[in-house]
């Protein structure tokens, strides 16, 4: 029988931590928990502008009694600072699964300034940083990360590597 | 300095407090989300409830939290009021709350055309933007625009039972300031355990 994928087992950790309602800015390495969720009659999957409104979106999930976590892209994590001050000030938890672009194998300079600095930028507005880099690792940390966050009300990010998700090819 | 006037869209009348006063006449076990700025001091005026949320900060987001509330509650009625600032810097969020679909939400804008907090400077609903028909745009089915108190009147009832996008066009006015509850953890701590939810 063939093994789970990592994506599949993430999922399933999202699950297992009740996590009910997935914000999300598309990205090509959130492909499968995007659609998962989707497909989920018990999660609720939200598309959103930008990812900022994936924050509040969890904030009010949280003051509602139910777990949400955000999907983005490491370059969305410029566009959430300011909002961080939402989950921080109120000791609400925060969950939210980034996957990393320009820093393995990067094709596209502009994604590079944001990826170096995210887990900087996430790490100065209080949010704990988690990074995977081994595909045996990621739904375990996933686990461990919505644990954290929800049973201590604590920001915490798990950055999926652009290694173990796989640089985007953009000339085949 | 003043600023000129911006001649391109009709200043708004009524008074913010009153307006705040019959919205949320008898709230009953109405949800409400406040934007930053005067939104929060006009609700905290009509008397602190556990089941508002005030915002302090995190402008834009609202809406948004309205939503994700909506969807966590979906069994109660959910209102965000905020204004015009606090909703222009969150205007994806309308595309995102159409999109979502969640019957239960409504949102309310006292809209005075102006950044009250930080000078009374022009905001783009008295420049060029209609926040009802970006809303519309967005796919908001129920929309509208309040210019008198009839219409307010009218809106309350609406906002407690549709999805409805509501703009309301009140005069630039300052009030005095209101003080409600601002340390954000009792807040929301407060907000959970009013709905009965326990931590397991």
């Amino acid at each position: 029988m063939r093994q789970p994928t990592w994506q599949a087992r993430v999922f399933d950790a999202l699950k297992a931590a009740h996590v009910s309602i997935v914000g999300y800015v598309p990205d090509a390495g959130h492909a499968h928990l995007i659609q998962a969720a989707h497909a989920d009659p018990d999660m609720t999957a939200v598309v959103l502008t930008t990812e900022e409104e994936g924050i509040a979106l969890t904030a009010g999930a949280w003051l509602g009694g139910q777990r949400a976590v955000l999907l983005m892209q490491s370059s969305g994590v410029g566009n959430c600072i300011n909002m961080l001050s939402l989950p921080v000030t109120c000791r609400m938890p925060f969950l939210t699964l980034v996957t990393m672009r320009g820093e393995w194998g990067e094709f596209n300079p502009w994604q590079v300034p944001m990826g170096t600095a995210t887990p900087h930028v996430l790490a100065q507005t209080g949010v704990h940083v988690r990074r995977a880099d081994h595909a045996e690792d990621v739904a375990e940390m996933v686990a461990a990360s919505a644990a954290l966050a929800f049973d201590s009300h604590i920001p915490v990010a798990v950055l999926f590597s652009q290694r173990l998700i796989g640089a985007k090819v953009f000339v085949k | 300095m003043t600023q000129a006037a911006p001649n391109k869209r009709d200043d708004g009348t009524l008074d913010r407090r009153d307006v705040a006063a019959i919205l949320l006449r008898d709230p009953g076990d109405l949800l409400v989300v406040t934007g930053l700025g005067a939104a929060t001091y006009d609700v905290g005026v009509l008397g602190d409830r556990e089941q508002n949320f005030y915002l302090w900060g995190a402008m834009g987001g609202a809406a948004m939290i309205g939503l994700g509330l909506a969807l966590a509650q979906p069994k109660r009625r959910v209102l965000a009021i905020t204004g015009d600032g606090e909703m222009l810097m969150g205007m994806g969020s309308l595309a995102s709350i159409a999109a979502a679909r969640a019957p239960n939400l409504a949102i309310a804008v006292l809209d005075n055309a102006r950044f009250g907090e930080t000078g009374s400077q022009h905001s783009h609903t008295g420049l060029t933007t209609d926040l009802e028909a970006v809303a519309a745009a967005c796919g908001w089915a129920a929309t509208a625009t309040a210019r008198d108190m009839a219409a307010v009147e009218a809106l309350r009832l609406r906002l407690r039972t549709e999805p409805l996008f509501a703009v309301i066009r009140i005069n630039a006015d300052e009030k005095p300031r209101f003080i409600p509850p601002r340390d954000g953890a009792y807040v929301t701590e407060r907000f959970r355990r009013a709905l009965g939810i326990v931590e397991n």
